[in-house]
């Protein structure tokens, strides 16, 4: 077992907790940096993807996670940061700017969403988020002029000082790059006031509320970053698909970014991580399992997203602190090696704090 | 004529808004649960029923009536299965589940029956009633009957058996209706076979107007926007919620720019969430401390 001793606050936010994280993780960022000298290109095509999932996962990660409030319309925000990114870099703004036009935008769209959203809790905010994603949806459709209707768009290439951006060894350092500048900032956002008031207006709204924390600024900044987030995850993700189409961003993509949090573990970056892994890769393995199953089963036209259902309620029935969840579990069991306590992890009962009015 | 034309499709339409709300409220009042598959039992419902009386050729009443029985089977056994582990839990969990649960059932579903959209036979399909010019269907006047009739019938089981008035007890207050000796747990499960007949009534309404398909079940999102006008724990409210948003989504379509049909339920449940959130009908106060 290793014991951590703090001797001071500096020590209790401090980025990295000891020296064996410091390694492994830089172990990690080395061998992602090399990685496309040793990969064929369909994996760095792949592991972009999981990088942009990644974006958007923490983007959603500040929302669901840390903020506790539920939405169930992300796929509005990625779609509002791709269209932005394909109309700006159309209209000749260059790279950098446009996409950070694009994050900006969607987090301004973001912190509007959020106005109703501070007298709304639970369910109520989790189908008005969902029915804003619809109608996005449906501007989309309706505003030819800039969309393209459902005649969709082309992105424009990526291309900055003369150097392809587009190319896949440089598209997969791109997004490695953006996802750590979105880690380390939503790291530093944790580690300050406004991410602890964050976790606190999850914990308790009330609680929070009377220890000075100020609601509705408390969510509206989440929602902003998360918004944000998940547009520049957006963006990225139009230059990965190169022609966008409203059908791209429907509600199966806002169920599957939460399926990515929840899968992954609420309430920590590593689940975002872990989720984008998952997510990016199950289509790939349900690919190989079609081929596998008979036919008549591989064939279904529905099985996709009938799989990620299923997935879902499995998670949140037997393991609902999600795959990073059973990594701590995993690694406790190793740490503490033959003393380990079933009871340690034994889920408490837990009783629900009922909305009503009794 | 128009108006009176577009008043008729719109009750109509409002009204199978309204039973699928009828079941979202009912599950949420009694468990606070939010079932946001009730949509896709709906569309389970409806394909129950197609098999009985199309393919097994049975008679229309005795068929649906088997598919009430199947449903309700259905219901218990999720209840079972997937929500009892969850009592507890919080809601968005829930939430999640049941949206999970929903595309299980679609692929189920599709797997079962096939994408291709299917029609109920009924004794009363393609007939129309003319009175001056206005043309009704017969379908449109089972669906504004029917829902009638379902609603009597749940007012009077409500109100006159030891059942009814044992589940609104339960949707009072868990905890005291522990204490007096309600089977709180079985209840639970009978509310869900209830919405799961209910949504098969809805499914089984619909189905001669709107073929029956696998993706039939996003009306469920529809009639969440009916729940929410109508207060979301009201009963009569889920239903005049429903028809308030089959009029709004029949009239947009007539005095609006095209696309504006199809989001028009939306906006009001945007509207209705950031101007009244407690809904017309309110039953939720603010939560005290």
């Amino acid at each position: 077992m290793r014991f951590i001793r703090k001797t001071g606050y500096q020590d209790d936010i401090a980025l990295f907790r000891h020296n064996g994280q410091r390694f492994w993780y830089g172990l990690l960022l080395l061998v992602l940096v090399l990685a496309p000298f040793g990969l064929d290109r369909f994996f760095l095509g792949e592991f972009a993807l999981v990088f942009i999932y990644a974006i958007a996962g923490i983007g959603l990660m500040l929302l669901v996670g840390y903020t506790g409030l539920v939405s169930l319309g992300h796929a509005a925000f990625l779609a509002i940061g791709a269209y932005a990114q394909a109309y700006l870099l159309a209209s000749g703004w260059s790279f950098p700017v446009a996409i950070l036009a694009a994050t900006a935008l969607t987090a301004a769209v973001g912190a509007v969403v959020a106005l109703p959203a501070m007298r709304m809790t639970g369910i109520y905010l989790a189908v008005a988020t969902l029915a804003f994603a619809v109608i996005v949806e449906h501007i989309l459709i309706g505003w030819v002029s800039v969309t393209g209707g459902f005649r969709g768009m082309l992105v424009p290439q990526a291309r900055w000082l003369g150097v392809d951006l587009g190319g896949a060894l440089a598209f997969y350092w791109l997004c490695l790059g953006f996802l750590l500048v979105t880690l380390l900032l939503a790291l530093n956002l944790l580690r300050s006031p406004s991410g602890r008031a964050m976790v606190a207006v999850r914990d308790s709204e009330t609680s929070a509320e009377s220890m000075g924390i100020h609601l509705a600024r408390t969510k509206t900044i989440a929602f902003a970053l998360s918004a944000g987030f998940t547009g520049l995850a957006g963006a990225l993700f139009a230059h990965k698909i190169g022609y966008l189409a409203p059908d791209a961003f429907t509600f199966l993509i806002s169920i599957q970014l939460l399926l990515m949090v929840v899968v992954g573990g609420l309430g920590s970056l590593h689940g975002a991580i872990f989720g984008a892994v998952f997510i990016g890769l199950l289509p790939q393995g349900l690919a190989v399992m079609r081929d596998t199953l008979p036919p008549a089963i591989g064939q279904l036209p529905g099985l996709e997203p009938g799989i990620f259902g299923l997935i879902l309620v499995l998670f949140l029935i037997y393991e609902p602190q999600g795959i990073y969840g059973r990594w701590c579990k995993i690694k406790s069991y190793f740490e503490a090696f033959p003393l380990y306590r079933r009871a340690t992890h034994k889920r408490q009962k837990r009783y629900l704090r009922t909305e009503r009015l009794q | 004529m128009d108006f009176y034309q577009l008043l008729i499709s719109g009750v109509s339409q409002g009204c199978v808004y309204g039973l699928i709300a009828l079941g979202f409220v009912l599950i949420y009042k009694a468990t606070e649960m939010v079932n946001f598959a009730q949509g896709d039992m709906m569309m389970l419902g409806a394909f129950v029923a197609i098999t009985f009386v199309n393919v097994m050729g049975m008679p229309f009443i005795a068929g649906v009536i088997c598919a009430m029985i199947v449903m309700a089977l259905v219901g218990v056994v999720l209840e079972r299965l997937l929500l009892r582990p969850m009592i507890g839990e919080p809601h968005f969990a829930v939430l999640m589940l049941t949206i999970g649960l929903g595309f299980v059932l679609r692929a189920v579903a599709g797997a079962i029956w096939g994408s291709n959209p299917r029609p109920l036979e009924t004794p009363y399909s393609g007939q129309v009633l003319r009175y001056g010019e206005l043309v009704i269907g017969y379908e449109n006047l089972a669906i504004v009957g029917g829902t009638l009739v379902l609603c009597a019938l749940l007012y009077g089981f409500f109100r006159f058996t030891r059942l009814g008035t044992a589940m609104q007890a339960a949707s009072q207050n868990q905890l005291a209706a522990y204490y007096v000796g309600i089977p709180v747990k079985r209840i639970y499960a009978l509310v869900w076979a209830l919405s799961a007949v209910i949504a098969t009534c809805a499914g089984v309404l619909t189905a001669p107007v709107s073929l029956v398909d696998p993706l039939m079940g996003f009306i469920g999102i529809k009639a969440f926007a009916a729940a929410i006008v109508g207060g979301f724990g009201s009963l009569p409210g889920a239903i005049l919620g429903g028809i308030v948003v089959g009029l709004a989504e029949q009239f947009a379509g007539l005095y609006l720019p095209p696309g504006f049909a199809d989001m028009s339920a939306y906006v009001i449940l945007l509207i209705m969430l950031i101007v009244r959130p407690q809904g017309l009908f309110a039953s939720i106060q603010r939560k005290k401390v």
